[in-house]
């Protein structure tokens, strides 16, 4: 399980690499939201996976005991998950915006902040 | 959308999905559920609301613009966060809980309250975000 | 209660924030609160600074969690004064703001962003977790991104899709970095990963983190291979804007560069050189940068880059008297480069251009605005009695003394260019002869201002030379704060103790 979860972690992030060097900026969004899952996905796989443990006290119990899923990894994900929802929903307003003001979707064309004037 | 049965499915589930989304809320502390949770719920209420109705129509069930709901829920959560703080000098964010159980509620203390702010708070987002994409559509 | 202090900075600006969004359509009402706001954090900064100053580090544990399980925030003395320098820059923001934002920007709730903004700096600063430090990071961006494109001008979103790509990349290679340790370690607590990492025995994979979190706050900081975007986003917004930009939002990455590498990963040998090299050829891409431009606000957006350099270049010596450098110039960085963005925004106002080909002038016209703007220029290149010297003092002797001959000419080349592109811009607009041009019709000019505008436009200047020349003539006051800096980063000891709440005998 361990050795799958690491395989889709390097596919998503080489996939949001590949998405992000595109020259459109509908693929640039796509590719950083995959590579932001793929960031999930890793601190998932780096808190190490344990199968049908959940870190719940038992009602008879005051403390947990033997191997238990670490909690930690959880609250990380569901933080980033939520801010990476608010710089997504943010990232397609501004590429709507952008599309509409500067009437083109390739970056290559979008030169004018560095010109020498 | 002009369907006569979302609109009148629509009108049936906005009070109970309300009611839903508190009761999530309330639950949350021990069990699954909570603010975020209830707030995306009571948002979606909303939300499936005006995809019947229109937009207008849940702007006057509102009757506050939806923006408001943020500053007054941050306002909630960070008041319960400095609680601890004034009332019996403990750090911040120190769950404070009153002795006594309440009926219905259980045991209240200023988790709750902060759940209640974040539920607000995610309300009045959601909406915003949608009201607004979908009045610029 | 003296403990709770430490979080204070947050909450003051958390607060402003809420009761500007409760107040979100009335923007003279916003301007009074933000002012009055700004002048509270320097107040709380300044208690919070004394505390920590007689009685050392101060930490407290959100949620009444001990340390390692909860999250910790510590307020250290490097901590604390950049808090108090970053209220500073808040105030003389906030206060040209009032002008220098329309009030329709306002309705979009500019302010509550901006106060946003400082609470999420602050937090950067104090934060003691690694993970939070990446939530604070995250608040800094996004409130970032809504200042940058608020009014949306094409050029604006233009720069906004660069600084947004390349600062999204950045967090992402950062929490990255997170989860390399969390996966080594299993903890996030700064204090407790300082004496966990140096136990692990595969320490090539430490390096390998340590370089990932480089590259991370590199992004944020704007170091050699990764600062296209700086000059390509930083001139589009309002002064007011790109003055708090350039003051604080590249020195945050500066912040988390020098505490991730004192306490957690300190530096080795292959770091130190990759840093050394990064450093030098910061300084020199940045200065050719900055000589090549025409745009006074690019300018500006090079010379940041270029001063960068010398930041990491101290760090990169890591030695006690390069840190103090380091940190010392850091202090000098940020009141300079604010001053200087806020020098630009009046200049466009009084020419109706960033360009300098359409200057010229201003000391015969603005004899005494000149001699105030020529502060900060002189300061920026290092004219002795002037803030940009001390630091360089110190710089320069560490990196003689470890014979690192390379940083040394950097350094030396930095100050020369700088030197000559503050000459360059003195000619074109202090000293030419003014170019005739016809004026923009819809365009209010600063001749034309009445005395409240003008006044707004001017008091930030005069409070950020004001500090600029308090620094100047009582560096031995920044001394002695960066020296103590310097002990308490290269003696990662205080700092665990102050975590874990361990009784210090020997006070700093």
């Amino acid at each position: 399980m361990e050795i799958l979860l690491a395989i889709m972690t390097g596919i998503l992030y080489a996939a949001g690499i590949y998405l992000i060097l595109r020259r459109s900026l509908v693929k640039l969004i796509l590719g950083i939201v995959i590579l932001g899952n793929g960031v999930n996905l890793l601190i998932f796989l780096m808190g190490g996976l344990v199968k049908g443990r959940p870190p719940l006290i038992p009602e008879d119990a005051s403390a947990l005991e033997g191997i238990f899923a670490d909690p930690v990894p959880q609250a990380l994900i569901l933080t980033a998950i939520v801010i990476s929802f608010g710089l997504q929903s943010f990232a397609i307003v501004l590429i709507k915006r952008a599309y509409k003001v500067l009437k083109t979707d390739d970056i290559d064309t979008m030169n004018k902040t560095d010109d020498i004037t | 959308m002009n369907s006569l049965i979302l609109n009148t499915i629509s009108k049936t589930l906005l009070p109970l999905l309300v009611l839903f989304s508190v009761f999530v809320l309330l639950r949350g502390h021990y069990l699954p559920g909570g603010g975020f949770v209830g707030g995306l719920i009571a948002a979606i209420a909303f939300i499936l609301h005006a995809f019947a109705n229109g937009l207008n129509e849940t702007k006057k069930i509102l009757r506050i613009h939806p923006g408001f709901l943020i500053p007054i829920g941050l306002l909630i959560a960070t008041l319960s966060a400095i609680a601890p703080m004034i009332i019996t000098g403990e750090p911040l964010m120190t769950g404070l809980w009153y002795e006594k159980d309440i009926p219905i509620l259980g045991k209240i203390g200023s988790a709750l309250f902060f759940d209640a702010g974040v539920y607000f708070v995610v309300v009045g987002i959601c909406l915003t975000i949608i009201f607004t994409i979908s009045e610029s559509v | 209660m003296s403990e709770h202090l430490t979080i204070y900075p947050i909450i003051v600006h958390l607060l402003t924030a809420i009761l500007l969004l409760l107040s979100w359509m009335n923007p003279k009402v916003q301007r009074y609160i933000s002012i009055i706001g700004s002048i509270v954090g320097i107040i709380v900064g300044g208690l919070l600074f004394s505390q920590v100053w007689t009685e050392g580090i101060q930490s407290v544990q959100l949620g009444n969690w001990k340390a390692p399980f909860g999250i910790t925030m510590v307020a250290d003395t490097f901590a604390v004064t950049l808090i108090v320098l970053t209220n500073i820059v808040a105030l003389a923001v906030s206060i040209i703001s009032t002008r220098n934002m329309v009030s329709s920007r306002l309705k979009f709730g500019y302010y509550a962003i901006f106060h946003f903004l400082i609470m999420g700096l602050s937090g950067a600063f104090i934060t003691g977790d690694l993970f939070s430090l990446y939530v604070w990071f995250e608040v800094i961006i996004i409130s970032s991104f809504v200042l940058l494109t608020i009014g949306g001008r094409n050029i604006q979103i233009e720069g906004a899709v660069k600084y947004f790509t390349l600062n999204m990349l950045s967090s992402i290679i950062f929490l990255t970095g997170i989860a390399m340790v969390y996966g080594v370690t299993g903890s996030l607590n700064m204090a407790e990963l300082s004496r966990i990492i140096p136990e692990i025995e595969n320490q090539g994979l430490v390096h390998t983190i340590s370089l990932i979190f480089f590259i991370g706050f590199g992004v944020k900081s704007g170091v050699f291979p990764l600062y296209f975007w700086l000059p390509a986003s930083y001139h589009t917004p309002p002064a007011a804007v790109s003055a708090l930009f350039a003051g604080l939002l590249t020195k945050v990455g500066i912040y988390a560069m020098i505490r991730v590498f004192t306490l957690i990963f300190p530096l080795g040998e292959i770091n130190q050189m990759i840093l050394m090299v990064v450093a030098g050829f910061t300084i020199f891409f940045g200065g050719i940068g900055a000589l090549v431009q025409k745009d006074i606000q690019r300018i500006f957006s090079y010379l940041i880059i270029c001063h960068i350099g010398f930041m990491v270049g101290g760090l990169s010596l890591f030695t006690e008297v390069a840190i103090v450098g380091a940190v010392m110039y850091m202090f000098h960085d940020i009141i300079v480069k604010a001053t200087l963005f806020l020098i630009g925004g009046v200049m466009y106002r009084i020419f109706g251009s960033t360009r300098l080909y359409d200057m010229g002038g201003l000391m015969d016209n603005y004899p005494r605005l000149s001699f105030l703007f020529a502060i900060p220029m002189f300061a920026l290149v290092g004219v002795p009695p002037l803030s940009g010297f001390w630091p360089k003092v110190s710089l320069f002797m560490a990196s003689y003394t470890q014979g690192e001959m390379f940083l040394l000419i950097m350094f030396i080349f930095a100050s020369l260019i700088t030197l000559v592109i503050i000459a360059k811009i003195w000619n074109s607009t202090f000293s030419k002869k003014p170019v005739e041009r016809e004026k923009r019709k819809a365009f209010k000019y600063f001749e034309k201002f009445s005395f409240a505008e003008k006044a707004a436009y001017i008091v930030p200047i005069i409070i950020l030379v004001g500090v600029t020349l308090y620094y100047s003539f009582f560096a031995e006051h920044f001394q002695v704060i960066s020296e103590r800096i310097g002990k308490e980063l290269m003696n990662t000891e205080h700092y665990y103790n102050a975590v874990f709440g361990i009784k210090e005998e020997t006070k700093l």
